[in-house]
């Protein structure tokens, strides 16, 4: 057991932090916006991974051209651009709103609403349903206080 | 008629997870179609004094095949472009994406050469401008030289007579 636990601890200590290389900035806010975009960017060999994430060459080969992009002074948005103009939205975590993407980004709105009325409509078959019970089981109780007060004896 | 609401909604879950199970998630679409081929200037793998430049097919339609001597599926859609270049179809040209020179040229004389050029792309930039993720990729190439498919993984002859050669029969009526 005790070996085990061990061997776990070791693989744990062993497993690689970061797959990027380490980068030398002039700027410490030039780092900044590299290291959120490569985090932000999707790798496109492997698909679950950012850019910061994977060991991917072309990961690798496009975090070196996004490094020179921000080192050279441009923009996070130039940046991204140079990623898109190739690769497509794909290369994107957080896809643009435009005609293509509108229902990713309304569907769970659509889907909200969709509920909404469902679960509108449910409530007010509900509360007829109610109304109608308790009109029935009080029916009587209603005569009888009526006949009641007709004639109290 | 309760016991179908849930049958609903199961049925549409079934659907769209069928859909996204056909899909294959490799092949995303190329933002690049519609666009002019990146201007690149690279040297010849067979003979490194040449350039090929995008100018080198000016005017004529063909394919662009992103090749590697280390890539596996290009093994597999080799036979189909030597018999592709036997058959004077297309000219097919070829970008040699991140490999060893020498690799290459053993690669081309071991398997035979159904490029009528091949640039040799040694860090992969022309490779990023033309969004390359995943060797081998084809493109057809129009005689303005603009990219009007892209196919990704290897060419079978099921794409071959189904997409691709179609659309390059009709390229070829374009003036």
């Amino acid at each position: 057991m005790k070996t085990l636990i061990l061997l776990l601890l070791a693989l744990a200590g062993s497993s690689p932090l970061f797959a990027t290389e380490i980068r030398e900035f002039a700027d410490p806010d030039k780092a900044a916006r590299y290291e959120r975009l490569i985090g932000e960017l999707r790798c496109l060999v492997c698909q679950n991974q950012s850019l910061a994430d994977s060991d991917a060459d072309l990961a690798r080969d496009l975090r070196n051209e996004v490094y020179e992009i921000i080192e050279t002074g441009q923009s996070e948005e130039e940046a991204i651009r140079f990623l898109t103009d190739r690769y497509g939205d794909f290369v994107l975590y957080r896809p643009p709103i435009k005609p293509m993407t509108l229902l990713l980004w309304g569907g769970p709105l659509l889907i909200l609403l969709f509920a909404g009325v469902i679960g509108w409509r449910y409530a007010a078959q509900r509360k007829l349903e109610a109304i109608r019970t308790f009109s029935e089981a009080d029916r009587d109780k209603l005569e009888r206080l009526k006949k009641h007060l007709d004639d109290p004896h | 008629m309760r016991f179908l609401i849930p049958l609903g909604v199961f049925l549409v879950m079934v659907i769209f997870l069928a859909i996204g199970l056909s899909l294959d998630p490799r092949n995303i679409p190329s933002p690049l179609i519609g666009k002019p081929t990146p201007t690149f200037h690279l040297a010849e793998v067979s003979e490194p004094s040449k350039t090929l430049t995008p100018e080198s097919f000016r005017g004529r339609v063909i394919l662009l095949n992103v090749w590697a001597s280390w890539c596996v599926s290009c093994r597999q859609e080799h036979p189909v472009l030597l018999d592709l270049a036997k058959r004077r179809a297309v000219p097919i040209f070829g970008l040699n994406y991140k490999d060893q020179s020498a690799a290459a040229k053993d690669w081309l004389s071991k398997f035979g050469n159904p490029y009528e050029a091949s640039g040799f792309d040694q860090d992969g930039r022309v490779g990023i401008d033309l969004g390359v993720y995943g060797v081998p990729e084809t493109f057809v190439i129009d005689k303005k030289g603009l990219i009007r498919m892209k196919h990704t993984g290897p060419v079978t002859p099921q794409a071959l007579e189904k997409e691709i050669l179609p659309l390059v029969l009709r390229l070829n009526q374009e003036p």
